[in-house]
Parts: structure tokens; sequence; C-alpha cells
């Protein structure tokens, strides 16, 4: 299968392009991100940006059957209107390259902070459920946006082959991603009086999940998840972090400085309110099972992120 | 229970599907868990002098709902019932309550809500909890069965009928259970509600005494037969309704019963020298 991966210079979006490529799949991407040694192993990476025109020309001349869309951004990353643009101009560009150049199957890789963090929402979201709480964290609309707007593609285009997939926090080697971000310092903040649940998964179990939902061609939309939730209490202590419990207020004052990670405003919802999600209609489209357990992932993240010296 | 069962080996025998971290999928903790009994055995045994009664009744293993009346201004009534099945169980199981909404949006209870299993009363948290073959606790007067003032302790308001129509999607039997002594222990004479507004609650309950702490009263709690609906959980509201009288009848006898009970064991104590 001919597999194009836009945001292929990304974590994990490297580590499916190889896998895919020793699994025999010709794999290229598009990213305006460099990723040198891709050439080497026979992965081509178009440079560009996937709103822009050339990113056609590369449906149009390399004719993939399938997209891998990674190249969505959280507020991490890229800051203000810009990042609305790209995560939905960007996903409207593929979506139409997709159906005017006879693509079969895309995958809209997405995020399970689609649900929002609120405290009268249910602990396990299905697919099912509205986006809550957007009001209190602003940062995540375009990216809600763009994940409903995938879904229209369901019945926008029927021949494309569309699976909306929400994916848990990634840990792992070499660790990226908000989670891993947000916890690589040595002191993390958490709010005083709570404790959330958080769902992480493996990275190389984020690849075996992507490969499957390619696989097995799932149309449809389906939260992915891996081992059951555990408090970020837990996940802050075992990969021998120090947890500091302020309260809210004072912790708004604090982030960005003082060691403290930088975080939204917004995003402190979700230092207070769980996001789980219920992945059973995942598992029975495809038989999915997690190779790493929560221990395993957490030990494997304080591996390849040691605690920084102060 | 005997004196040699410590409050951590009941908490250790809970079958509960807890992992490497001593936490459940759902988030509850071993560590909260051992740490609440520690106080509310405490409360259960030496301050409040529990009497409990058919315990016999609740299934030791698969899905229940234990379904019973408010009974106090505060939540005396649930963490009672979730210690009972705690202490008095073999083996022990935890009881989960769907409690109101405002609980998990305050510093501090959410935390402890959440770790011990407390969730926020949505039909879609009891549906999964019951599909997992758990104890569900679920008040079905909500919070204006709290509200009952004093002179109206022993009376039930009226019941939702979501609990009926899960327990019928779930096949689930439903345990009916009397709380009594709720409403002496909080003795609610007067209901604030723009002051609950202010606070986030739905109302604080004032007492002669002002501030709405349980008296050292003796609680008792009556767990009746279990009932067992047939249906699918979309019937007519007519149906339903006849369903839920049933249980609201059923509670209504038990804390008759209890009372009286209460009532000839009292009479019978003056009688003794």
């Amino acid at each position: 299968m001919r597999v194009l991966i836009p945001g292929i210079s990304g974590g994990i979006a490297r580590k499916l392009a190889l896998r895919l490529h020793e699994a025999g799949h010709q794999v290229a991407g598009i990213d305006i991100r460099p990723w040198e040694e891709a050439r080497e192993v026979g992965i081509e990476v178009f440079r560009g940006d996937v709103r822009k025109r050339a990113a056609e020309d590369v449906f149009r001349r390399w004719r993939p059957e399938a997209v891998v869309h990674m190249a969505t951004v959280t507020a991490f990353t890229v800051q203000g209107a810009e990042r609305g643009r790209i995560n939905l101009d960007g996903t409207k560009a593929l979506f139409d390259h997709c159906a005017a150049h006879g693509v079969k199957q895309i995958l809209f890789v997405g995020r399970h902070t689609f649900y929002g963090a609120a405290p009268d929402s249910p602990l396990y979201h299905s697919e099912d459920e509205p986006p809550r709480a957007l009001e209190a964290i602003p940062e995540l609309a375009d990216l809600v946006a763009a994940d409903l707007y995938a879904a229209t593609a369901l019945w926008r285009f029927p021949k494309l082959t569309t699976a909306v997939l929400r994916l848990p926090y990634t840990l792992g080697a070499p660790g990226t991603g908000t989670l891993a971000s947000f916890i690589r310092g040595r002191r993390v903040p958490l709010v005083l009086g709570y404790d959330p649940l958080f769902h992480v998964l493996q990275e190389e179990d984020v690849v075996a999940a992507l490969m499957l939902a390619l696989e097995k061609g799932l149309r449809g939309i389906f939260n992915v998840a891996g081992p059951p939730p555990i408090p970020l209490s837990v996940i802050v202590r075992e990969t021998g972090r120090t947890g500091i419990p302020l309260p809210a207020p004072a912790l708004r004052l604090l982030l960005g400085r003082g060691g403290f990670p930088r975080l939204s405003v917004g995003a402190l919802e979700h230092l207070r309110y769980p996001i789980v999600v219920d992945n059973r209609r995942f598992l029975e489209a495809t038989g999915f099972e997690y190779q790493s357990s929560v221990a395993d992932i957490l030990r494997i993240y304080r591996e390849s992120a040691p605690v920084p010296r102060s | 229970m005997s004196e040699s069962d410590s409050l951590e080996a009941r908490v250790e025998r809970l079958e509960l599907p807890f992992n490497e971290y001593g936490v459940d999928p759902y988030g509850i903790s071993k560590r909260h868990l051992k740490q609440a009994l520690q106080v509310f055995a405490a409360l259960y045994r030496y301050y409040f002098r529990v009497r409990c009664f058919g315990i016999e009744h609740v299934p030791p293993r698969g899905r229940a709902m234990l379904v019973g009346n408010h009974s106090g201004g505060v939540a005396v009534d649930g963490a009672m019932v979730l210690t009972s099945t705690m202490l008095e169980m073999e083996p022990p199981r935890l009881a989960q309550s769907m409690v109101e909404r405002f609980l998990h949006k305050f510093p501090v209870s959410s935390l402890w809500a959440s770790r011990t299993g407390q969730f926020t009363g949505l039909p879609e948290h009891a549906r999964r909890l019951l599909e997992d073959d758990r104890l569900l606790v679920v008040f079905p007067e909500g919070a204006k069965g709290t509200a009952k003032l004093y002179p109206q302790r022993y009376s039930l308001v009226d019941f939702g009928t979501g609990f009926i129509r899960l327990a019928l999607q779930t096949g689930s039997p439903i345990v009916p259970f009397a709380f009594l002594g709720g409403g002496t222990a909080v003795p609610t004479v007067f209901n604030a509600y723009t002051l609950g507004k202010l606070l986030g609650v739905p109302y604080v309950p004032l007492t002669p005494y002002v501030l709405p702490l349980p008296l050292p009263v003796q609680l008792e709690i009556h767990y009746g037969e279990p009932l067992v609906f047939q249906g699918t959980g979309d019937e007519e509201d007519h149906v339903i309704e006849g369903y839920v009288q049933k249980v609201k009848a059923r509670i209504a006898g038990l804390i008759e019963r209890g009372r009286a009970e209460r009532h000839g064991r009292r009479s019978g104590r003056k009688l003794l020298p």
C-alpha cells in the first residue's frame, strides 16, 4: 500500500513511517520540518505546508492509496490564530486532495482531549458524546473543530474510507507529546485538592494501533486507549518527579516561572478533572492489545527522560 | 467482623481489579479507601453506633442496586451505607453512590469522591458500573430527599424513575433499604437556598445549633429482600411508575418496621430494672 503521512517528521509519525516501511508498504510524508535520515531508509519526505499548492502536487504525482493525517498541532507548539489555520485549513486541504485524487482510506489522528475536562461529565467518554467544556479550554477549539470536520468526510466522501481516531496522551522514548513535555521538569505542578485520572499509551502501542486501523480499513469514529487510566500523581511520582500541589489561583501565576512548565490557563481544568475514554469500539473493530503496562510506560519514560538536575 | 480482621485487610479483600499501584479502572484507590474507612468505621461503630439489619440480602457478587431513603441533611446516610457493606459483608463489597454534581466540583471533595468510587449521578456512570457488576447506591429522592426537615424525617418525597429503567436495562436486582436516624442526627429546621447558591451547593441545612454537624444519634440500616423486575427499560411511563411505587412502598414498609422495632427495643429497655 502507498501510505502518505502529513506531519511525518513528528516523533510518533516517524516511528509509524518506519514500521510501515518495514512491513513492506511504500511510505512518503509531507512536513515543513526536516527528517534528514528518511531518504536513507527509502522514505520520501516532501518539504512543505499541507495547505500549499505543492502538497496537492504530491497527491497528484505520488498517488497515495492511504493517508494518515498527523499534521495537527496543539497550543503547546503553535500559539494564536496560526494554530487554528494549520488545524482547520490543513485538514480541509488534505480531505479535499484525498477526494480529488482517488485516495481510498484516511486516518485522522485526533486527541482524546476532544471531550473536554468537566466536573459533571461522565468519567468514561464514548464516541457518541459531544465535546464539552470548550469555554474552559478555548485553546482546544480548533482541534475539536478539526476532529468534527474530519468526521463529516464519513458522509461527504462515501468512497473515502475515513476513520477519526481519538488517542490519549503518549509516553515513551524519546518522550514527545503534550504530557511528556508537561512532566519533563523536576517539579510538576498539580492543582491542590484534585488528582485527575490520565489515560496514557506507550508510543510503540500508538504505532501498533494506527497500523491496525490501516490494515482493518476502519470507518467511523474510535477512541483508542491502552491500559486503564491512573491518577496524575502516580505518573508524576513513578517517573521520579516531584508533584507540587498548589491552589489553582497560585498556579495560574506561577506557570512558566520558577521551573514550572508553561501551560495555558485553560489547560488547568485538565489538571482538575479527568478525560478518560471508552475504547471498546476500537477493540472490537481491530482486536488491539496493548503491549506496555502502565508500569512499563512510566519506566520507559523515566529512563528516556531522567529527572533534570537542579 | 472479627477483631483480627483489620480495616486494611478488608480493603485488601475487596474483589476489584486493582492494578500494581492499587488503583482500579475507575480510579478507586486502595490507599484512599483504607484512610476513608478508618474515619468512617470509627463513626459507624463509636459515634453513630450503627445497627445494620438484613445485610444478607445484599448480593456478595454481581450487579445490584441499593435503593433507599435519604435521611439527614448531609450525606451521613450514604457514608454509613457504604461503611456497612465494607464492615458487615463477607467478603466486603464497595458500594458506589451516585452523588450530587457539586461534590466533584470542589477541591478535596472531588479527589476523595473520585478515589473512593463515588461518582456523579449520571445515567452513563450507573449503567457502566452495573454492567461491570458493581454495587450501586441510589437515593431516588435526590437532593429533595436530603432537604427534608426534622418533622418530615421519616417521610418519602417523590422518587425519580431513571433507576428503574436502568435496573431493567442492565438486569440488576434492587435491594431496598431504610435508613433511620439521619433526620435526628441532623435535625434540619431550615434550608438556606440562597446561601447554598452563593457557596455552589443546592442548599445549606441549618439546625437549632446552626451548623449541620451530625449529633451522636444511633442510626439504623434495614436492608430488605431484593426486588427483580422483568423488562427492557423501554416500557411506558405508567408501567415504570408502577415499579417505582412498589420500590417506594417496600422502603416505606422497611422504615415503619424499623421504627416499630426501634420503639419496641426502647420500651423493652425501659421495662428492665
